[in-house]
């Protein structure tokens, strides 16, 4: 996905900026405004996180002026302040979500989705191999046209591995994806969704393979 | 909000002693009539003894052959007993000498001659009031002193006195009466500016500190003058804890913002199981206390505009909608879904930041006492008078404890450990619903799980 972030501390920035090149993201940072509506008006962005104190101006002003400049882009905008009130007048502004700081990443990326779901702007991320067709927005997974049910952790982790084919992920990787940090998981909950995974895909030409001592891959046959 | 130490009111004090005055006054004014009336008519009866006595004393003679003579004038003594059922009596002397009349009748001896002396007496059995005069008369071989007494009983002029009495009581009573409502009305037209500033100061919002413009009368200004100043200070010092809650929260959470991501990027790169589980709780120590932070200044948030409560007219239903899609992101993380049954379909009356706060809370716990791939159920149904969102999941449920103690403040279950939270959430949600006169229950479902009710009352 291809990230805008405005934010104006540049160390708060560039630690996002790696964090979520980690996960493939694509991420543009503007340190004010103004960098803010030029970025935006030369790239069509998938997603804009927005801190909403800035030096040049309140963020709620640049949630009006891209609302009136007829962009479709997502906004979820990013407050280091947590009274309800303030949320409440975000929305209201025109922001399709928003998060309190500090950012959980995992928590990000689940209403990224939710959001793009919400927007319905998915059709360009259609993946195909072989029988199988798969829509990480809508969530939908079709082997020969029949539809597979996935939940929400299933869908994340075919995600990841059907997004880098034949790469080799640890089982701390996967952890570290799927599961967010406020409950203990073992490693070993991975096997159950690979397990999972692997009942779900009988008959598609892919196949998720363990790599022993090393992780899984998934292959295309 | 503690109630002020009230002694005494000025409109009763007021009303007390405008009423005590007019009481006093009343009996004066009865007294003074009573005696003025009482001087006017014994002045009166005194001028018509008076007249009766000279008329006799005119009638005396002596005759050619020096013997003194006194015809009784018809009209001397009928003036006095014809009007009323009076009984009239008469004494004459001369020198000390009685010559003719009531020999026992009391009288004065006037000393000085040709003045008329009264007095009061009793005889026969009645009051009576008796006028003297004398004259000096020469008899052929000496000078002597001619006394006429004349005497009326007080009968008719006691009946007067009483009827005047009476009429004086009237008046008496009715200036009291009259008087006593004026009081009141003073009273109240007194204290009415303070009841002005008193509506005018209440019914303003919990952040309009701006001073009392309104007119007030000279007396009150020293009072309206100190309140203004203290709203002032008041303003600026709750505009500055505002600004510094703010600033302290924004100051605090863009570097936790920074630790928590670096440690993010850390953990992703780490390999050796001991760094991951250290870089893990670093993670979770700044979760925690993020949360706590947020749950802290939502409290106060809370306990800020409970005190005096934002009334519109909300449906529950959206509002319990609008809660669920914010918390449905982080449920999926688990694989928990969130589903809602029931409705409702009359109207609460509330503060709409709070009630979402309250149910966001109540979800959040949910979501996070759930385990993975389980359900947490959202109803709403209401009755005659109230409307409840009820909570469901199929957690570990509260546990040992019991359940009532558990919405206490940083109160949590003995079986919460590695889920982080600060327990403050059922703590917001219950001051918010006892904010708008509902409650909240908790209590363990039976196949396993807990259940949060939020009970509001419906607008009537």
């Amino acid at each position: 996905m291809r990230f805008l972030l405005i934010e104006d501390n540049t160390n708060l920035a560039q630690a996002v900026v790696e964090r979520l090149s980690l996960d493939g993201h694509v991420v543009d940072h503007a340190v004010n405004l103004s960098d803010g509506h030029a970025f935006c008006a030369t790239t069509d962005y998938d997603m804009i996180l927005l801190d909403i104190m800035l030096p040049d101006g309140d963020g709620r002003a640049f949630l009006k002026h891209h609302r009136a400049s007829q962009s479709k882009t997502p906004v979820i905008a990013i407050t280091a302040r947590s009274e309800v009130s303030d949320r409440v007048s975000i929305l209201d502004l025109g922001a399709d979500d928003y998060m309190v700081k500090p950012i959980d990443f995992a928590e990000l990326e689940a209403r990224c989705r939710a959001v793009l779901r919400r927007n319905g702007g998915g059709a360009q991320n259609l993946i195909q191999h072989g029988n199988c067709r798969f829509d990480p927005l809508a969530g939908t997974l079709y082997i020969d046209d029949t539809s597979i049910p996935l939940r929400a952790r299933e869908l994340r982790l075919f995600e990841l591995l059907i997004n880098a084919p034949n790469q080799i992920f640890s089982k701390s990787q996967l952890v570290d994806r799927l599961f967010s940090y406020d409950a203990d998981v073992s490693e070993n909950a991975i096997e159950v969704y690979i397990g999972r995974l692997r009942k779900h895909l009988e008959g598609a030409k892919i196949v998720i393979r363990t790599v022993r001592g090393l992780g899984y891959k998934l292959e295309l046959l | 909000m503690t109630a002020p130490n009230v002694q005494g009111s000025i409109r009763r004090r007021l009303t007390i002693l405008l009423t005590l005055g007019a009481a006093g006054l009343a009996v004066v004014v009865f007294f003074l009539i009573q005696s003025v009336a009482r001087e006017i008519a014994q002045s009166s009866q005194d001028n018509i003894l008076s007249a009766s006595a000279i008329s006799i004393i005119d009638s005396a003679r002596i005759d050619t052959d020096g013997e003194l003579s006194i015809d009784l004038p018809y009209s001397s003594l009928s003036m006095l007993d014809s009007v009323t059922d009076e009984r009239a009596f008469y004494a004459i002397d001369l020198d000390e000498d009685f010559l003719t009349g009531y020999e026992m009748m009391p009288r004065p001896r006037p000393s000085v001659e040709n003045s008329t002396t009264y007095t009061s007496a009793t005889f026969l059995g009645s009051e009576i009031r008796v006028a003297s005069v004398n004259r000096t008369i020469s008899m052929d071989d000496r000078i002597a002193i001619l006394t006429v007494s004349v005497a009326q009983t007080l009968n008719g002029l006691e009946q007067t006195l009483a009827q005047i009495r009476s009429g004086a009581l009237t008046l008496g009573i009715g200036f009291f009466l009259v008087t006593a409502g004026l009081a009141l009305v003073i009273a109240r037209t007194a204290i009415l500016p303070l009841r002005r500033l008193t509506e005018s100061v209440s019914r303003r919002g919990p952040k309009d500190l701006r001073p009392v413009a309104a007119p007030v009368p000279l007396e009150m200004e020293p009072l309206v003058s100190s309140l203004n100043s203290l709203m002032q200070r008041l303003d600026t010092s709750l505009s500055r804890s505002e600004d510094f809650i703010a600033e302290a929260a924004h100051r605090l959470r863009t570097p936790l913002a920074i630790v928590r991501t670096r440690a993010d990027v850390v953990l992703r790169r780490s390999e050796t199981p001991q760094n991951r589980e250290a870089v893990q709780d670093i993670i979770r120590a700044i979760d925690e206390s993020s949360r706590a932070a947020g749950q802290l200044l939502d409290h106060a948030m809370v306990t800020f505009r409970a005190d005096d409560l934002t009334r519109e007219s909300l449906d529950l239903k959206t509002l319990a909608i609008d809660a669920i899609e914010r918390i449905r992101p982080i449920a999926e993380m688990r694989d928990i879904d969130l589903r809602m049954d029931g409705g409702i379909d009359r109207n609460i009356s509330g503060d709409q930041i709070l009630i979402l706060n309250a149910l966001h809370n109540v979800l959040d716990n949910a979501v996070k006492y759930s385990s993975p791939e389980s359900l947490i159920t959202v109803s709403l149904s209401q009755d005659g008078t109230s409307a409840s969102v009820s909570v469901s999941d199929q957690g570990q449920g509260f546990g040992k404890d019991v359940p009532t103690l558990m919405a206490k403040r940083f109160k949590r279950g003995d079986n919460t450990q590695n889920i982080v939270g600060s327990g403050l959430g059922l703590t917001i949600a219950r001051d918010v619903v006892t904010a708008h006169g509902g409650t909240l229950t908790i209590e363990n479902i039976k196949e396993g799980g807990a259940c949060v009710s939020l009970f509001w009352p419906l607008q009537p």
